[in-house]
């Protein structure tokens, strides 16, 4: 039977396997992207779960705003990709030390 | 097992495939695919869970635009996969126990009975609107909290374009600015001639061999 610890545990889960998804992909930023996209999308699961099992329509509000937040993140971190992409003609991030970090 | 939870584990198990190929796709077009397929099974699960507005925002927003855009990014951009995806596997040892350790632990905690006897939620009336209720509390209660994400959302796309603009370098430009600020000393040289006979200067041009027609051109109007 599916009940709130069902829902939370696929979130949890899913934010596992995109940790491990930055730990991987660590030369790719596209795909760092998609695996920030796809932890954002195991919390926004978990806020509607419990927006669900508890009867509170703020859950919901809380994931619009997230769902608005990284919309203009990722506009924005694509956008810095292209420019990244043009200057250095890579997106591999062990090459991106101009600030000698 | 009733209906619901079947589709709870169909749209589970494609996340969660659809995650695994996403990070581990060799072609960065086809892990935008599979994020695609994981925003549609995301949205099934958000159906399930009756916030129907967001699931639909959801398939909208991000599979209709933020992943569109993915796309545009990953093709116009001139990246080698396989040149990205040397030492692939270096950080395995480390990778996978954090997210072993990350995984286990959310499932021991969030498996516990505390959450699992949550009561299941009281059904809805017959005429319930989630996108009206959803609405009316967004308009009212948290209608600065809108502001602001329309606020957000500017800076975005102002700061989108002027991350991304460039000038054509061979594109016929005027600016107007400069065209007003140019004053007649820049532009404007009076040349001071020697007076001389018609028949001196021919001679003198033929011995130059040059003939500058300006010069010409201002000493024959002096005379």
């Amino acid at each position: 039977m599916v009940n709130l610890s069902s829902y939370l545990i696929l979130g949890g889960l899913l934010f596992a396997l995109s940790v491990l998804g930055i730990f991987l992909n660590r030369r790719n930023v596209i795909i760092l992207l998609m695996a920030i996209e796809l932890m954002l999308l195991a919390v926004n699961l978990n806020f509607l779960a419990f927006a669900h099992y508890r009867g509170d329509l703020a859950g919901q509000v809380f994931v619009f705003f997230i769902l608005t937040v990284a919309a203009a993140e990722s506009a924005i971190g694509l956008a810095i990709l292209v420019v990244l992409f043009r200057n250095m003609r890579t997106v591999d991030v062990e090459e991106l030390d101009q600030l000698r970090g | 097992m009733n209906f619901q939870s079947a589709l709870f584990y169909f749209f589970a198990a494609i996340l969660l495939f659809a995650g695994l190929r996403v990070i581990t796709a060799r072609n960065p077009v086809h892990a935008a695919l599979y994020l695609v397929l994981a925003f549609f099974s995301a949205a099934g699960l958000w159906m399930l869970l009756e916030a129907e507005f967001l699931a639909i925002v959801l398939v909208l927003v991000y599979v209709g635009a933020v992943m569109v855009l993915f796309l545009f990014v990953v093709m116009m951009l001139d990246i080698n996969p396989d040149q990205l995806r040397q030492n692939f596997w270096r950080y395995l040892p480390v990778a996978l126990p954090v997210a072993l350790l990350i995984g286990v632990e959310m499932v021991l905690i969030l498996g516990s009975r505390y959450f699992a006897a949550t009561p299941p939620p009281t059904p809805l009336p017959a005429g319930y609107s989630n996108t009206k209720a959803l609405g009316e509390v967004l308009y009212t209660q948290y209608v600065y909290a809108f502001e602001v994400a329309a606020v957000i959302l500017l800076v975005a796309i102002v700061a989108a374009i002027a991350l991304t603009m460039r000038r054509r370098k061979d594109s016929k430009y005027v600016d107007p600015a400069r065209q007003v600020r140019v004053r007649k000393e820049d532009r404007l040289r009076v040349l001071k001639m020697k007076v001389s006979r018609y028949g001196d200067e021919l001679h003198d041009h033929a011995h130059d061999g040059s003939q500058p027609g300006g010069d010409a051109a201002s000493s024959s109007q002096e005379r």
